[in-house]
């Protein structure tokens, strides 16, 4: 609807109160498709935030066998078959960018769904005001009990809701930290008082933030703190599907008798629109708006007054989906008698969607490509060469042996251009070796001292190239460094 | 001072009167919980005053009821450090060399403390990481005066070479020239046969009196091929890298009147674990035998 406004009258009374109290809200249950709908998306998650850490994933031995698991104290992510190392940080990067757009791309089309549905703070908001419609019943007998003077009823009623809102809340709490350590070793621990003080810590701290956000904040996390009904505004447009009163049907709303046309003609007043004002759909809102106020900051664009207000056009008789999904431009077109098309593809929402195409690319190609094992060569800066009693010279190198694989590998270690070079692990053992055996563990970083031993037969500038070859003999992947061998200027 | 405070015919509300392009601010008041919150930070901050040091008085300060101190904590966990790693040295002084070999934790803490020791202690001579200079052995390479096996490398850096200490490794190369052992010309024909060891003989010049004169003195320690002898600290000549220089004038200036380097015995300044942990970072240095 439009807004024009005159808002140049002046106040007349005193600035208001610099603090005001909460207006409680009593959302009133609803039943219809937009409800179920709601519901499942609940369920299904609160069914993958709880379970998924105790699936398990065979990663073979010594190695954490939980399918998904953000193991920060050993720098290491897994998801399933796929390990994160720190220096594939950019793939998790790629992930937050490629979720970033998924919003806004959903957003510029179907509005704030994801504040609708599959917001952790609307689906735990949902739950506990489920439980609060369990134990103390629907909106009235909620309104009505807490306008009461304190009593056995009401006592035992908010007891059990806040005793059970804590639970939920605990159960919340500890799941969250199942994602950061091994979920049956530390709930074992946990119970046993054998878990660490940061696991005791962090479990009460999200049991208390989600007891406070979901039991108490609710609707005003997303009016006060959450950023992005701020900048909502920037991807929502007049072609954007959005939980949409049509003001053209319902108005003049009226409780009045929806008069035929024959009597109509004997009143002045204009005909009712289709809007009964029973304030259903006000009734049942989370956040407490007035969802025929037009498109605003608080609508969180769930629907719900959509079931609410199918329910009451059901009853008066009167076309559904008074209260619907629709676009701004159509609304206005409709207004004038005209049917538009819904336009999807505009600028914008290709732009978004090439976007995610293009990092969903990159992000794959990223994974796909992904060396799982490589060599970085560290040539000794002091000495840089050690001349021996035969004529010969030694070299020393650091060799770091990344293995991103799952299993335990002993790499062969060859170097190339350096005709006859022997090699000696320095740190084990004297013996001079043309191959070199380097055991890593199973997604791990190995480290070696190597020294070669060789005759340069083609110095330049006192250098020449040296090749350091790792192969793994399971798979015969070759992985191979390019460094250098020094020895005196001028030889 | 805002001037047009006005009702807004949308909300009922008051605005603030501040105006921006036509976009003027609702004056919403603040939810009471956000206020409450506000002094709960106060109240939060008072009773951390309370609890933790806060309060300067003068030279001392109030040190807070739970008496914590983050030197303290630092002190107490570097005590906790200091008991690990008196507890892994313990056990590479107890352990012999091929059983923490064997043991890559107490390895790592050999091999750290035996770094810090050296570049503490003997980089001076050695150099950073044991390349050496004149006189002064270099450690990464093949030949050993004393031996380059783990054993021998602690054995010399315990007791030394020419210390003093009693049971310090000694030999003394005779003074051919200052004590009239080897006549002048002696010496420049012995000269000219060990530059043939060297590798650095002009061509053409006999060495064969040379020879001889090398097999009477300098064989017995030196070997009958040059190649050293480290029961008695004797340095391979037949070898391309040198103590000294590795030039005609210095093996004269050496069979005249030899220079002996001395290493002093670390016994009194080192403890037998640290002793054992250089001589296995000396090791790692790539001439370990």
């Amino acid at each position: 609807m439009s807004a024009v406004h005159d808002p140049t009258e002046l106040a007349a009374e005193a600035p208001g109160p610099l603090y005001a109290s909460r207006v409680r809200v009593y959302p009133r249950a609803v039943r219809g498709p937009v409800r179920r709908f709601k519901w499942a998306v609940l369920i299904a998650c609160l069914a993958i935030y709880y379970a998924l850490p105790w699936l398990r994933w065979d990663r073979g031995p010594s190695m954490p066998d939980q399918a998904v698991l953000l193991d920060i104290w050993n720098e290491r992510f897994y998801f399933f078959g796929l390990t994160l190392w720190p220096q594939d940080f950019y793939i998790l990067t790629g992930l937050l960018i490629l979720g970033a757009l998924s919003l806004f791309l959903v957003t510029s089309v179907f509005g704030r769904v994801w504040c609708g549905y599959s917001c952790p703070q609307t689906v735990w908001t949902d739950l506990f005001m489920w439980v609060e419609r369990l134990i103390e019943g629907d909106r009235n007998a909620r309104m009505r009990r807490d306008a009461s003077p304190l009593s056995l009823d009401k006592t035992w009623r908010k007891t059990a809701k806040h005793a059970i809102w804590l639970g939920i809340a605990f159960w919340t709490g500890g799941a969250w930290i199942t994602y950061y350590v091994d979920a049956p070793s530390v709930t074992r621990a946990f119970w046993t008082f054998n878990a660490s003080t940061p696991v005791y810590f962090f479990t009460f701290l999200f049991t208390g933030t989600t007891y406070a956000l979901a039991g108490w904040a609710r609707e005003q996390v997303c009016t006060y703190m959450c950023p992005w009904p701020r900048f909502q505004s920037a991807m929502l447009d007049e072609q954007t599907l959005i939980v949409t009163y049509q003001g053209w049907r319902g108005e003049p709303r009226g409780h009045g008798k929806r008069t035929p046309d024959a009597a109509q003609a004997r009143t002045d007043a204009p005909p009712l629109g289709d809007c009964v004002d029973c304030s259903a759909c006000v009734n049942v809102c989370p956040t407490g708006i007035d969802i025929r106020d037009g498109v605003q900051l608080e609508c969180i664009n769930c629907g719900l007054c959509v079931d609410a207000c199918n329910e009451v056009m059901q009853k008066v008789g009167a076309q559904p989906w008074l209260i619907t999904w629709d676009t701004l431009a159509r609304q206005a077109a409709r207004k004038q008698g005209q049917a538009l098309p819904i336009r999807w593809w505009r600028l914008r929402t290709m732009l978004y969607a090439g976007a995610l195409l293009l990092v969903a690319v990159a992000i794959t190609a990223g994974l796909v490509l992904r060396p799982v094992t490589s060599l970085s060569v560290l040539h000794d800066r002091a000495p840089l060469f050690v001349p021996l009693r035969d004529g010969s010279l030694r070299n020393g190198y650091t060799l770091k042996v990344d293995n991103k694989t799952p299993h335990a590998t002993t790499f062969a270690l060859t170097t190339a251009g350096l005709p006859d070079a022997t090699m000696i692990l320095s740190e084990q053992s004297a013996a001079k070796r043309h191959e070199l055996a380097l055991p890593v563990a199973a997604e791990s970083v190995g480290t070696f001292r190597v020294v070669v031993q060789g005759r340069p037969t083609a110095l330049r500038d006192g250098k020449q190239p040296l090749d350091f070859v790792l192969r793994d003999p399971q798979s015969g992947r070759r992985v191979t460094y390019r460094s250098l061998f020094v020895g005196p200027h001028g030889s | 001072m805002p001037t047009k405070i006005e009702k807004d015919s949308v909300t009922g509300r008051d605005t603030t009167g501040h105006e921006w392009d036509g976009i003027r601010e609702l004056d919403t008041p603040l939810p009471k919980w956000w206020v409450y919150v506000f002094v709960a930070t106060i109240i939060w901050a008072a009773v951390f005053c309370l609890l933790y040091p806060s309060i300067p008085l003068g030279r001392t300060y109030f040190h807070g009821l739970l008496g914590y101190s983050s030197r303290a904590t630092a002190m107490r966990e570097v005590a906790a450090i200091d008991a690990r790693h008196e507890a892994a040295m313990a056990e590479i002084g107890r352990l012999p060399f091929a059983a923490i070999e064997k043991h890559p934790d107490l390895m790592a803490v050999a091999m750290t403390d035996g770094r810090i020791t050296f570049a503490n202690n003997c980089q001076p001579c050695h150099g950073p990481n044991g390349e050496g200079r004149i006189g002064y052995p270099a450690l990464g390479d093949d030949v050993w005066l004393w031996g380059g096996r783990i054993g021998d490398i602690q054995h010399t850096v315990t007791v030394g070479i020419r210390s003093g200490d009693p049971d310090a490794r000694s030999s003394q190369m005779p003074r051919f020239g200052v004590d009239g052992i080897l006549k002048p010309e002696q010496i420049q024909a012995v000269a000219d046969y060990v530059t043939a060891l060297y590798g650095i003989a002009k061509p053409g010049r006999d060495i064969s009196a040379g020879r001889q004169i090398f097999a009477d003195n300098c064989a017995m320690c030196h070997g009958d091929k040059g190649q050293g002898n480290q029961d008695v600290g004797a340095p391979p000549l037949a070898s391309h890298i040198h103590l000294y220089d590795a030039n005609r004038a210095t093996i004269v200036a050496q069979v005249t009147n030899p220079r002996m380097g001395v290493m002093p015995n670390w016994n009194h300044r080192l403890d037998p674990a640290t002793i054992k942990s250089v001589a296995l970072y000396v090791h790692s240095l790539g001439g370990g035998q």
